[in-house]
């Protein structure tokens, strides 16, 4: 089973058991971890589900396509290396995987 | 804010009032009846990734079973509420259970309308709203070598996507002049169409079906009032929804195309709440000269009004304002608008040097009033945040596409 670990902007962090297949985001907000919008459901319309994601956790997804990298540019929360929609990132049996909720999403 | 509150429907707007209410420190025990068999779950992809078989029931759910348990949200599934009775503040199912409540939020949401015409009944002729259907059509489709989807509303013309990518040949019959009529440009529905006459659909616009012709109790042609005779083994009809607003009616509740409610989600009582598909509600747009009451049906909307509406019930009210948006995923095309436009609005197209992409703009006067982005989710989140500041973008610079809208509007003063 995979788990993620959703730390707050204020330090404070929740662990999620996942299922494989779900993403990131569908994790968050099925679990109520705040600060986590994903308002399209993961289609790529809304740029609500912004991390950060552990460096240690880089190469375990896919690279960001070229209309995640056009959104990330715009979200509410200024960009940085490692930011990504995590609607993107879609979990496999056993990951660990560590993100960092930004400030707002909107 | 200890009261037994109670939501009447489970879809998106429902769940968001029980979760967002719990969340703002509503005490008491919290109730959720939903008349699916399901446990509620998100709409959006039953007319793409779950008809094409990607995307599971399971994958759908809004919350976790655990996450109910954990908010103390009472989940009551295959139950229909039939009576309300607003003065004795309790509800009744059909099958006779009965819920007493301090405070009741209708969540009740919209239904297909159905197709006034004959043949309208005949076996392979369906809509789409919830997963049941879905499934159905799923494997309909699997079946059949043509599909006629009657409307060319985003349901429709999402089907028609799915179904055209899938090998079936399907004709998509719309009686406006255009597609996604109202909801769009005569420019970005143009666009759209012609992606979808690319990828091997027939559009046919301006034009109603007359009836529905059928073999052996099954649907097999569609006829057009202009004698035009479309083969079908399979019929689906996407000419809007109706809200359902019938339990609030026959509570007392003022309706009028859904039901009415103020900028707090407050309907004709002063205390019931409705949000939703089914809430007749003021336009919450910053848009000048907005509409005076509308109904907004979208994922945003239920979110964000079952927040107002979760607001009002923990005593702390803030009135509905935001700009509404929408999207539809039709195969390769990410439509996305932000915004109300009225049909005569003025159009200032962007076009894109990169193919298959295009993002429109609306003004009335000198007011940037709504975006419509094709493939462009760069240009619509800008966009919708420009709408929602008020953040001006003057006609003359939206019309010079040298202009990157992400950085003039950065800069820009609000």
């Amino acid at each position: 089973m995979p788990k993620v670990f959703y730390i707050q902007p204020d330090g404070s962090e929740t662990v999620v058991e996942a299922v494989a297949g779900d993403s990131v985001m569908q994790t968050a907000v099925r679990n109520g971890v705040s600060g986590i919008v994903g308002q399209c459901g993961g289609s790529l319309s809304c740029a609500t589900c912004h991390v950060f994601l552990a460096e240690e956790n880089a190469d375990d997804f896919a690279p960001v396509s070229e209309d995640e990298d056009e959104m990330l540019d715009c979200a509410a929360t200024e960009r940085e290396d490692n930011s990504r929609l995590s609607c993107q990132l879609v979990l496999a049996d056993g990951q660990e995987v560590r993100v960092t909720v930004p400030e707002a999403q909107l | 804010m200890s009261g037994r509150l109670l939501v009447v429907g489970a879809g998106q707007a429902g769940v968001e009032v029980a979760s967002s209410a719990r969340g703002l420190g509503w005490d008491g025990p919290i109730t959720l009846i939903g008349q699916e068999p399901h446990a509620p779950y998100a709409r959006p992809p039953l007319s793409k990734a779950f008809l094409k078989g990607e995307a599971s029931l399971e994958s759908l759910a809004l919350r976790s079973v655990a996450f109910y348990a954990e908010q103390r949200i009472d989940l009551v599934l295959d139950e229909q509420v039939a009576h309300l009775n607003l003065t004795g503040e309790e509800a009744v199912s059909a099958s006779g259970r009965r819920w007493p409540f301090d405070r009741l939020v209708l969540a009740t949401g919209a239904q297909p309308r159905p197709l006034p015409i004959d043949g309208a009944d005949l076996d392979g002729v369906l809509m789409l709203r919830d997963v049941r259907d879905a499934g159905i059509l799923a494997q309909r489709l699997a079946t059949v070598t043509d599909l006629v989807v009657i409307g060319g509303g985003f349901v429709g013309l999402e089907v028609a996507a799915t179904a055209t990518a899938a090998g079936v040949r399907t004709s998509v019959v719309e009686a406006a002049p255009a597609l996604m009529n109202r909801v769009v440009s005569a420019a970005t529905a143009g666009f759209v169409e012609a992606a979808h006459l690319a990828a091997g659909a027939r559009v046919f616009t301006g034009v109603r079906p007359h009836r529905l012709h059928g073999e052996g109790g099954a649907v097999s042609a569609v006829v057009l009032e202009d004698g035009r005779e479309l083969p079908a083994q399979l019929v689906l009809v996407g000419v809007g929804a109706r809200p359902r607003d019938e339990l609030a009616r026959a509570a007392g509740l003022r309706c009028d195309d859904g039901i009415i409610v103020d900028e707090h989600s407050f309907a004709s009582d002063g205390r019931t709440l409705a949000v939703g598909d089914c809430a007749n509600l003021p336009d919450p747009s910053p848009a000048p000269e907005p509409a005076p009451r509308l109904r907004l049906e979208s994922v945003d909307n239920a979110v964000e009004q079952a927040k107002v509406a979760a607001a009002t019930l923990v005593g702390a009210p803030r009135p509905y304002r935001g700009v509404p948006w929408f999207w539809s995923d039709q195969g390769a095309l990410k439509l996305q608008i932000a915004g109300l436009a009225r049909a005569d609005d003025d159009i200032v197209i962007r076009p894109d040097a990169r193919p298959g992409r295009m993002t429109v703009l609306r003004y009335r006067s000198a007011h940037l009033v709504a975006a419509e982005c094709v493939n462009n989710p760069a240009d619509f989140l800008v966009l919708r945040k420009a709408l929602g500041a008020g953040v001006s973008l003057p006609r003359e610079k939206a019309e010079d596409t040298s202009l990157s809208l992400k950085r003039y509007l950065q800069v820009a003063p609000a």
